[in-house]
């Protein structure tokens, strides 16, 4: 493990230099597909970073106590470990570095969904709450599959090295597990047709309905850096090494990008499900594509396609 | 005024998020202002979003002539709201209570009970008109000084 590499990863790409700015453009790239799906203009250019700063220029809830400590940690929480699993990415696998497992990586993504939930509980508010469990119940049902899909890679390629992942060849079972991943990251983007925890006129904001202010930029922060996370675990798993640095990082970033694209295509052309719908549809298709990725995986170990 | 203040003012201006409360409206302003998320409309362009949450929200978009019903929870949703917060009365219920006037359940009009920045008269407004309504709240917004606590702000 070189350190000077780890704070390279933390710090510049794809950590925080490179996924601060990612983020905003997502979200806009984001707002934007999907108001023109839509046949709207759009937000302009710059509309998230004017959101962020706007949102922490106001001023705060005022908290006091144990419950003040608490709603201002679950945000902060969230955005560090997400920081975490952005530094984890395995954009350059031959670079070495931080040589961190699919294990820690699948905590550190899963950690801003549980400070959701726990944030819905600790704002008592009554829709905060409804939006947890709302939360709570979609992520069981969507990471039945998206565990058992990282299995199945992991299976596939005999490790949980993130760096031996990424460059493993394709296979039957990789394939199929990719496929399983695509399917869960609506939901774990909280996008529609699966956007339940967070749904507007409906409960509120789900578990950011009491969060405001500093507190609610932080929020938004870290559903962006999710989005740059999630969309470029997909695209380090999806993209094939051709050597050259910049050649694989700027195709890591064009499809996480594309990816974005297709996700708001999906929430425009989609409207919201109800919750056991949601349930309904990852313990069907998620769970059977994601079965059949790890009895892909373990039947045929690397078989090239 | 320094650069970070400058676009704190900037971006509070090109961001304004709406909460919409209906105080007993008969709907006809509500849908105006939904039509104006519509493509026809676009809010979107300028920044605008309607919010869930009046925590989330920086200005307060009120329509109908305020009932004995909804006046306690208006007042809740307005001191939900966070500083800097402007109010925009949707209509002409919120202004003079409109065909409304003199019902034993209507304790209109809006201004006794909260300050109302900008008015957006109209039985309804247009769409248009609702628009301008909301561009002047956000200059009232950007006016206002860009570090201000709760507590500086009432008094």
């Amino acid at each position: 493990m070189n350190l000077g590499i780890a704070l390279l990863t933390t710090l510049i790409f794809p950590g925080l230099l490179y996924a601060l700015p990612a983020g905003w453009l997502m979200l806009w790239v984001e707002r934007k597909a999907e108001a023109r799906f839509q046949r709207r203009i759009g937000p302009p250019f710059f509309q998230p970073f004017f959101d962020f700063v706007k949102l922490l220029s106001k001023s705060g809830v005022p908290r006091p106590g144990l419950d003040g400590l608490m709603m201002a940690f679950w945000p902060l929480l969230a955005v560090a470990s997400l920081i975490g699993a952005l530094a984890l990415l395995p954009v350059f696998p031959r670079l070495g570095g931080f040589a961190g497992d699919l294990v820690l990586l699948v905590g550190l993504l899963e950690l801003p969904s549980i400070c959701s939930v726990l944030a819905g509980f600790t704002s008592r508010s009554l829709f905060g709450e409804i939006g947890s469990v709302r939360e709570a119940v979609l992520s069981i049902a969507y990471n039945l599959s998206f565990l058992m899909a990282l299995v199945a890679v992991a299976v596939d390629a005999r490790s949980l090295q993130l760096s031996t992942l990424a460059t493993a060849h394709f296979s039957v079972g990789r394939v199929l597990a990719l496929l399983a991943i695509l399917l869960c990251l609506p939901a774990k983007l909280r996008l529609n047709p699966f956007s339940q925890p967070n749904a507007e006129q409906e409960i509120y904001s789900g578990p950011l309905t009491e969060y405001g202010g500093p507190q609610l930029g932080l929020w938004e922060l870290s559903h962006s850096l999710e989005m740059v996370a999630l969309t470029g675990l997909f695209a380090s798993l999806v993209l094939p090494r051709t050597g050259v640095w910049w050649v694989d990082a700027l195709l890591f970033v064009a499809v996480s990008f594309l990816l974005v694209w297709v996700l708001a295509g999906v929430a425009a052309g989609t409207a919201r499900l109800k919750i056991a719908q949601a349930v309904r549809f990852y313990n069907q298709w998620g769970l059977i594509a994601a079965a059949l990725a790890l009895i892909a995986a373990g039947l045929l170990p690397g078989g090239g396609l | 005024m320094n650069l970070l203040e400058r676009l704190i003012l900037h971006s509070r201006r090109r961001s304004p998020w709406l909460y919409h409360v209906n105080s007993g409206a008969c709907n006809g302003c509500d849908i105006e202002l939904s039509a104006c998320l519509t493509p026809r409309y676009d809010v979107e362009q300028l920044g605008i979003r309607l919010q869930g949450s009046p925590r989330h929200a920086d200005i307060l978009v009120i329509s109908g002539p305020v009932t004995r019903n909804s006046l306690e929870a208006l007042q809740t949703v307005y001191a939900q709201v966070l500083e800097p917060k402007v109010v925009v009365a949707l209509g002409s219920c919120p202004a003079s209570c409109n065909v409304f006037a003199g019902s034993p359940v209507v304790v209109g009009p809006l201004e006794r009970y909260l300050p109302v920045d900008v008015y957006v008269p109209g039985c309804p407004p247009r769409p248009d008109a609702i628009i301008e309504g909301i561009v002047r709240a956000t200059a009232i917004l950007a006016a206002k000084p860009a570090r201000q606590t709760e507590k500086e702000a009432v008094q």
